[in-house]
């Protein structure tokens, strides 16, 4: 594979362009599989690429249903961050923060992350205690954090409303100074270059459609190309997670819900970062080709359509409106909703299961995208070694039994 | 918006309505002589199926009353209303 830099740039453009390489090979599936990881999203490129750049393992192949980031990687709101209030969080989000800072060197792939500062806003005092709380504990663990008041919000944000008259006003906020935003269909992308440049197969439009196991072993999986064989499988499948689970007869405490999101019309710079509102419920950054791009909240009952009803997004945008007022003639250009899979502690799995050699990474709900290489890091580690990281040990399966659930619905920042 | 047939109050705006989950969980008669796996399974674990779901749903700013619902979780349409108690047409499995 050649390498990406100003001279290839140079080259390339004295052929106008017509020459450059494909970025990775569409293979037809092999009989067998040391690993076969379910799902081409973000975080089963990034668990291929770390199994064969971290464990040497490369006989792998990544199986998915659709097109490469198509799912959930291609549909949320790049936000990346690390502001977690409890340690076993924290220190997974603030490993994939930092595997993020460097995430485009290690690539060779610009993913375009931005850190451009996260604010998390805070409109009655007890969301003021919170967000000292969690500032207070994002320091102890070394991870960046302040508390800002609504004039030095204002400084970095001049198009918020911090009026005291307003519905809710504004009463100060967190600042994460290295969180901020990424490229989200180029993740996908320079993992599954990097991927395939280390030998890993990615198949598209391949669809799992059955997990076959012997003596409460993994032998392979049924797909819409065959059966594949495999020694370990590993499941990063998002909403379908439960689907999959299935068909190895196992339960997940998961459920399906759809979330939502939309863009803007591009617009010239106006926003500096990314800010978010647990309590009026929106947040909202401008990307890079000038559109905002808002979330909403979870629509409350499950579904798997990848749509979600309209007061959800309906609500969200008047608490933008009531936070940015110049922003309520900004036209719309397009929405659209994903389906997450909401854990009850909001907090991911990632996790061996009863049968050997199967593995789960799931639960991500509403804020995967941030944890993406984090979560590629440890998920391979885990199934290389078939022991979890001391990382990610704290997030498996056998905590709904245990009861040690890490409750992180503050800091999910996503209504559930 | 769903349009959802609440059984005393007649069809209504889904944002009169609460989600409830999943339908048809029986709590255990004597939750002390369980294990902590079912207990564990009884708490958390869903089957959380792609289709026809069960689920429950509450008439919250309405007669507030609880019911359930057969819907397809992927087409969203309602096919069947019934009350608490009752079983679907289709049966539960």
């Amino acid at each position: 594979m050649s390498k990406y830099s100003i001279f290839s740039l140079v080259r390339n453009g004295l052929s106008y362009h017509e020459n450059w390489q494909r970025a990775w090979r569409s293979p037809e599936p092999k009989q067998e599989y040391d690993v076969v990881i379910v799902g081409g999203g973000g975080h089963g490129l990034a668990t291929a690429y770390y199994l064969a750049k971290e464990h040497g393992i490369t006989n792998v192949a990544v199986l998915e249903r659709g097109w490469l980031g198509g799912g959930n990687t291609g549909r949320n709101t790049t936000i990346v961050r690390s502001n977690y209030l409890w340690d076993e969080a924290a220190h997974l989000y603030e490993k994939a923060l930092k595997l993020w800072e460097g995430l485009a060197q290690d690539l060779n792939y610009n993913v375009m992350f931005s850190q451009r500062g996260v604010m998390n806003l805070g409109h009655t005092l007890q969301d003021m205690r919170d967000i000292e709380r969690r500032v207070n504990a994002n320091r102890l663990n070394g991870i960046d954090g302040e508390v800002l008041t609504p004039q030095q919000i204002k400084e970095i944000e001049p198009l918020i409303n911090i009026s005291p008259k307003s519905r809710y006003p504004i009463l100060g906020a967190s600042f994460q100074r290295r969180g901020g935003v990424a490229r989200h269909d180029a993740v996908a992308w320079g993992y599954a270059r990097g991927a395939d440049s280390r030998g890993v197969d990615i198949i598209q439009k391949c669809e799992v459609t059955g997990i076959r196991r012997e003596n409460g072993r993994v032998i392979g999986v049924e797909t819409n190309k065959g059966f594949i064989k495999a020694k370990k499988v590993g499941v990063v499948a998002a909403g379908h997670s439960s689907v999959i689970a299935a068909m190895a007869g196992i339960r997940l405490p998961l459920e399906s819900h759809p979330l939502q999101a939309l863009v803007s019309e591009p617009m010239k710079p106006c926003l500096n970062t990314v800010i978010m509102s647990n309590a009026v419920h929106g947040y909202i950054s401008q990307s890079d080709k000038g559109d905002l791009v808002i979330g909403a909240g979870i629509d409350h009952y499950s579904g798997y359509g990848q749509r979600g009803s309209y007061h959800v997004i309906e609500g969200t945008l008047a608490a933008i409106c009531e936070l940015f007022p110049s922003f309520s003639r900004v036209r719309m250009n397009r929405q659209w909703g994903g389906i997450v899979d909401v854990a009850p502690d909001a907090c991911p799995i990632i996790s061996k299961t009863p049968v050997q050699g199967l593995y789960f990474n799931c639960g991500w709900g509403t804020g995967g995208f941030k944890a993406t290489p984090g979560s590629g890091w440890v998920f391979a580690h885990t199934i290389a070694k078939d022991e979890p990281h001391e990382l990610n040990a704290p997030f498996a399966l056998d905590r709904f039994y245990t009861g040690h659930l890490i409750d992180e619905h503050g800091a999910a920042g996503v209504a559930h | 918006m769903l349009q959802i047939e609440c059984p005393w109050c007649g069809p209504r705006a889904e944002s009169e309505f609460s989600y409830g989950g999943e339908a048809h969980i029986v709590r255990p008669k004597d939750p002390f002589a369980l294990t902590d796996e079912q207990w564990g399974d009884y708490l958390f674990m869903r089957k959380n199926p792609k289709g026809r779901t069960l689920e429950q749903w509450c008439h919250t700013y309405g007669c507030r009353r609880w019911f359930n619902v057969e819907r397809d979780n992927v087409s969203y349409k309602i096919s069947h209303v019934y009350k608490i108690g009752e079983l679907p047409p289709g049966g539960i499995e």
